[in-house]
């Protein structure tokens, strides 16, 4: 391999994961797409909007946050909190709805669709889409529904429908199914906003590139405080947006460890878990070539996790990539570490965070004590956890 | 013995288009699959496209993702897949494909899988999300085994893709009639008559055109080979039928094929 890793894709692939494994009908939509993003990337007006936004709406850059208490009591390598959590609408999600939504509007498309499984995509998409005037429609499966009632409610007080899918497995995967065959029956009006590094080409390009402000601002503030760059940055997967956009950035920095942490939910063992790069084999779903949990049928497998975000079978194709070549290294938690991790930032420092992002913390308290005082990790909080505060009360068995 | 290509010239020359009927192998049940080809064949189905069930078939309607269910439920295996198929054929010279997208496929390893089929009589493979661009290992193992690849083309490709669609494929080529996923539907939109009369230029002399997605009745299948298809193909109305499992399914899929097939008549 000649070129450097941050060069990737080539020809909508990273090394041979990634590609357009979709129905011949919209193949010219996602080549049109592919060819409307170039174009507006190139665009300083659309970066100044886009730039406009991030700051005035959005509230970033978000701060990097030196977590002293939890640094003391691990008593190893200082954790610094990448805080997604305070970015609007309480997640990272919202850099990359942001960044397509203005695309869907440059491109004169005025109805946008979006998978959700937790809501919590559904209800960056329904923020931006009222905010730019959009027409916001969400796929949700009913199961989530169900589960995640709060989120169904923000989304309609945000003006978007929410379409409940009752087929399959009623959850996120079958949601993004039901999201692509709206979008091939209503490719002329529609944009498809999908929710992380995921599906065909160049979805996982253009979502890890609007998410990539996170690894920017982060390498940024952790020069102007330390003048250096951090040893290693930690974040957890799901369809790996938080993690792309948060290691991107330090691509070709290779002495910067970076750490993707996937969900063990009751552990590797169980079968019961959404740990796709640790126990998935390669496969194609979604419109892309990359690790899947499957059976040995190759028919899709349900996931596991305490954390709904995390809940997919699939993973965006550029983390198989670096999993192969050995860049970055993935790992789990499963769901107790991740309540663990919760409860611990709750009391030491004062902030809740996401389930998601739990796991990523999870692996931090286990990787800080190894290492040396005078090294760094950075852990990208992905999101604030008051969405999850019903859930760890019923975990962990208390009234409220 | 009966080539998708010979079955084409063979009707031509009686006067008719093809009639391509497509079920879910499996549905309800592997050991109802054979009836249920038996009772279409006897209607008049040309060529018989076999469903292998997958569980996120994201270019189908609710009857096929239906059906793909029952089928897994029923614990519809590829291999068990390929002993149907073998059933089939042993029983009728009639061309079968199978249709089933990619990732069952890969999993099995594309080769072997494809090898296999072949020994068990298949004639040629549908796989609807593997666009041109990406069916290069697809293609190889497909010529190794000397099966036809059936690409597809849609409302939306353009004439560049077009060209490069009909030069890979063989057997036919599946034009969907619309803008959607697979269904019945009430009645063929004036788009897709211009649509094959578009499209039809460019596949005369090389291979055969045939019209699905939403295919449904005697009245369609007329309108489809009027404007210039070679065949027409039907799933959703005949899975429909599979699907409320009444005690005369077979003579009711029988008579649905003989209808639709009597449609084909030029
Ligand atoms: C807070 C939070 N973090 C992480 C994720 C996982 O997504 P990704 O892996 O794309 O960052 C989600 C998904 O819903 C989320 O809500």
């Amino acid at each position: 391999m000649n070129e450097k890793i941050s060069s990737y894709p080539i020809d909508g692939k990273y090394g041979k994961y990634g590609g357009r494994f979709v129905p011949e009908v919209l193949m010219e939509a996602i080549t049109g797409l592919e060819k409307a993003y170039t174009a507006a990337k190139a665009d300083p007006e659309f970066q100044r909007k886009l730039d406009y936004y991030l700051a005035e709406f959005v509230g970033r850059p978000t701060p990097l946050y030196l977590a002293e208490n939890l640094t003391r009591k691990l008593g190893g390598a200082k954790i610094y909190l990448k805080r997604e959590d305070l970015a609007h609408g309480g997640a990272h999600k919202i850099n990359n709805t942001l960044g397509q939504a203005l695309l869907a509007k440059r491109m004169g498309k005025a109805r946008v669709i979006a998978e959700t499984g937790a809501g919590q995509h559904g209800v960056a998409t329904a923020i931006v889409c009222a905010a730019l005037g959009l027409k916001g429609i969400v796929y949700m499966g009913t199961e989530d529904c169900e589960r995640q009632r709060l989120n169904v409610y923000r989304m309609r007080l945000l003006n978007t429908e929410v379409y409940p899918v009752d087929s399959g497995s009623k959850t996120l995967k079958d949601s993004i199914n039901e999201a692509f065959r709206d979008w091939v029956t209503n490719l002329e009006s529609t944009y498809y906003l999908i929710g992380s590094t995921m599906g065909p080409h160049p979805y996982p390009m253009m979502v890890r590139d609007f998410q990539s402000v996170i690894g920017k601002e982060i390498k940024q503030q952790f020069k102007a405080k330390t003048g250096g760059l951090p040893d290693a940055l930690v974040a957890c997967v799901g369809g790996g947006s938080n993690a792309m956009g948060t290691f991107y950035p330090f691509e070709d920095d290779t002495e910067v460890k970076l750490y993707g942490v996937e969900a063990a939910g009751e552990g590797i063992a169980s079968g019961r878990h959404s740990a796709t790069l640790a126990a998935g084999s390669e496969g194609v779903f979604h419109g892309m070539y990359t690790y899947v949990l499957q059976d040995k049928h190759g028919q899709i497998a349900e996931t596991h996790s305490v954390s709904a975000g995390l809940d997919y079978p699939g993973v965006g194709p550029e983390h198989s990539f670096l999993k192969t070549i050995k860049r970055a290294e993935y790992v789990y938690a499963d769901d107790k570490e991740a309540v663990d991790a919760f409860l611990m930032l709750c009391k030491e420092e004062g902030i809740l965070p996401a389930l998601e992002s739990s796991h990523a913390l999870a692996h931090a308290i286990k990787l800080a004590p190894t290492m040396r005082k005078d090294q760094s990790i950075v852990v990208t909080l992905s999101g604030r956890g008051d969405k999850d505060v019903e859930t760890i009360a019923k975990v962990t068995g208390a009234k409220i | 013995m009966n080539t998708i290509k010979t079955v084409f010239e063979k009707q031509k020359q009686l006067g008719y288009g093809c009639l391509v009927a497509y079920i879910t192998a499996g549905d309800p049940t592997p050991e109802r699959t054979p009836e249920i080809a038996d009772a279409l064949i006897r209607g008049g189905v040309d060529i018989l496209e076999l469903g292998l069930p997958f569980s996120d078939p994201i270019a189908d309607g609710p009857t096929i993702q239906n059906a793909s269910l029952r089928a897994l439920k029923s614990g519809t295996t590829p291999k068990r897949v390929l002993e149907i198929t073998g059933e089939i054929k042993a029983k009728h010279d009639i061309p079968l494909v199978i249709m089933t997208y990619y990732n069952p496929v890969f999993k099995y390893g594309t080769e072997r899988f494809l090898a296999e089929a072949k020994a068990v009589g298949v004639d040629g493979f549908i796989v609807p999300d593997l666009p041109v661009e990406e069916a290069a290992d697809y293609l190889e193992a497909a010529a190794k085994a000397e099966l036809d690849t059936i690409f597809l083309a849609s409302p939306a490709t353009s004439r560049e893709r077009l060209e490069r669609i009909v030069a890979a494929s063989s057997g036919f080529l599946y034009l969907v009639s619309r803008f959607g996923v697979t269904g019945a539907q009430t009645d063929v939109a004036d788009a897709t008559v211009e649509l094959i009369r578009k499209v039809q230029p460019f596949t005369a002399g090389k291979v055969a055109l045939a019209v699905g997605f939403g295919i449904s009745r005697p009245e369609h299948v007329r309108r489809v080979v009027a404007a210039g298809a070679d065949a027409a193909i039907v799933g959703s109305a005949f899975i429909n039928i599979v699907a409320a499992n009444q005690p005369d399914m077979l003579r009711e899929l029988e008579e649905a094929a003989s209808a639709l097939k009597a449609a084909t008549k030029t």
